[in-house]
């Protein structure tokens, strides 16, 4: 019999560990605060609470509530990341390089009215407004493992959709391969476009097979609120099995063409980021190891790295995409 | 019309300069101003201060400071020089055993929280990573600098080969800001990079201009 254990990288779900422990272990906090009768300020936070949402509302942005996804892979039991770590630890060159940067910097960008552009090889072009694409399909909540390319990784409770919802609705041509993602670039509002970091505006993209797999999320929100502006406020992308910087923020616009896209990353450093860009432990960055990494806020100083997963741990959902294909050459 | 900054002054201002270098408190006081970092990072990683990522946090501020006082240590020469101050030259021993200290704290920063002490895997990553391995040199370098810097070695070295041995930091300002320099490639991300290599690069050029110029007679 083979015994997994979480020394070999494998993660026992255990139920309890969706609610981060602070929560339930506030709740006799919050009967004493009750019993003495001072409960009335701190009873914000229950109010705060969605009954539809798995995780707490961190209270501080508009809620956008998702039910429960009956896709496979959809909600991992890991521990969530405290949201104050998840949003103010983040990759957002627009606002700057240091990963304390976009938390400080992104309170500029305008998020209303907001519209997304979908073009190219479609049936249906069309142009959304932010309302409407919020309204095109039901929000779910999606509790994601994400793994940047960095070696570190957090777990978060997106809000959102599968991609391929909208896909289905603006019907892909024949001859459409890939789907390129490009983000905002706004040089009043986003104080380092115009840096010589990368070339602007910011492109992700994903072969069309990849975008419809239903764990490819558009996504509006997380942890029961709409997204944060350092987190790609009002609309990004979130592709669990590739690095995080697939997954572009703030998108402006979605073409469908017949050529792989030039992504930014790409551009800057082909030997170091590929266009598939998979999670993958076996295949190193060229200036340090992917085969393990450090989950933010839960291991502590001292606590060894845990083990990366192939494709992020999403193997039995995506793996099939990449059958046959030389992951090692095709990174 | 105002009068000209009396030229009297500056004597006078460099009397008490010097009698404050030579001070004698002015050693500890230094001592423990080099310290303050060293106290900020261990008081932050003990109350949990560093951030979502300390482990990186600790490394890259130690790494930062090591460039820092490596900056320091070798700007007390032409300060000393320039200003005329032979008094700055009593500092440069524990300035330079500082960058050796922020450097061993920045290497177990790595060794220990991004590695795990894990010897092998240390050794594969030295070897494998240019940037790793650059950074380990310049490590490896600074060592018989800090291990002669006692006056019973410099007397048994004989002060001229203590000097010529000493000469290695310049090579190490050159490996760690190449270590700092290939660190940011990856992201493009050389403003501080920049900065670093100008400061160290004026440092190390005054050296060059002196000695060039000390050749022709």
């Amino acid at each position: 019999m083979i015994i997994k254990t979480h020394r070999d990288g494998f993660i026992h779900p255990v139920a309890s560990d969706v609610t981060p422990a602070r929560v339930y272990e506030g709740r006799r906090d919050m009967i004493k605060l009750m019993a003495t009768g001072v409960a009335g300020a701190a009873m914000a936070s229950w109010a705060a609470r969605d009954a539809r949402a798995q995780v707490a509302r961190p209270g501080k942005l508009a809620a956008l509530s998702g039910a429960k996804s009956a896709i496979a892979g959809a909600a991992t039991m890991e521990k969530i990341t405290d949201y104050k770590d998840a949003s103010s630890y983040n990759n957002f060159y627009e606002f700057g390089t240091d990963k304390s940067d976009p938390a400080k910097n992104a309170h500029t960008l305008k998020t209303t009215p907001w519209t997304v552009e979908i073009e190219g090889l479609v049936k249906k072009p069309a142009k959304y407004a932010l309302e409407d694409l919020l309204k095109l399909s039901a929000q779910e909540e999606r509790i994601y493992r994400l793994r940047c390319v960095e070696g570190w990784s957090m777990v978060i409770p997106w809000v959102g959709y599968s991609l391929s919802e909208l896909i289905k609705k603006v019907e892909p041509l024949g001859n459409a391969k890939f789907v390129e993602f490009v983000t905002l670039a706004d040089p009043k509002t986003m104080p380092f476009v115009g840096s010589r970091v990368l070339d602007w505006p910011y492109v992700e993209g994903l072969r069309l097979d990849e975008a419809m797999n239903p764990l490819t999320l558009l996504s509006f929100g997380m942890y029961g609120e709409v997204l944060p502006n350092q987190s790609g406020a009002p609309v990004r992308l979130v592709v669990p099995w590739k690095y995080g910087f697939k997954s572009g923020k703030s998108l402006v616009k979605i073409r469908f063409t017949d050529k792989m896209p030039a992504t930014a990353w790409n551009k800057a450093a082909a030997n170091e980021y590929g266009f598939y860009s998979n999670v993958n432990p076996d295949v190193d960055h060229p200036r340090w190891s992917q085969a393990s990494e450090r989950r933010i806020g839960d291991d502590g100083l001292l606590a060894k790295k845990r083990k990366t997963l192939i494709f992020n741990g999403y193997e039995a959902q995506v793996g099939q995409l990449y059958a046959g294909m030389d992951l090692k050459k095709f990174y | 019309m105002p009068a000209p900054a009396p030229a009297i002054a500056l004597p006078a201002a460099r009397v008490r300069m010097k009698s404050l270098l030579l001070h004698p408190a002015a050693k500890p006081v230094v001592f423990i101003l080099s310290l303050l970092p060293f106290c900020w990072l261990l008081y932050a990683a003990i109350t949990n201060n560093l951030g979502a990522n300390p482990a990186e946090a600790l490394i890259r501020s130690s790494g930062d400071w090591t460039l820092r006082f490596l900056c320091v240590v070798l700007a007390v020469t032409p300060l000393r020089v320039i200003t005329d101050a032979p008094a700055l030259a009593r500092f440069r021993r524990m300035l330079g055993l500082f960058v050796y200290f922020y450097v061993v704290i920045h290497l177990m920063s790595y060794s220990w929280f991004d590695m795990g002490f894990d010897l092998p895997d240390i050794t594969k990553d030295i070897i494998k990573r240019p940037f790793i391995l650059v950074g380990f040199s310049a490590f490896v370098l600074l060592t018989p600098l800090a291990l002669t810097s006692f006056n019973r070695a410099i007397k048994a070295l004989g002060a001229k080969r203590w000097q010529t041995l000493h000469k290695l930091v310049y090579g190490v300002a050159g490996l760690a800001t190449l270590h700092f320099f290939w660190m940011r490639a990856g992201k493009n991300n050389f403003a501080e990079v920049f900065v670093y290599a100008g400061i160290l690069g004026t440092l190390l050029g005054w050296r060059l201009v002196r000695y060039v110029s000390k050749k022709r007679p």
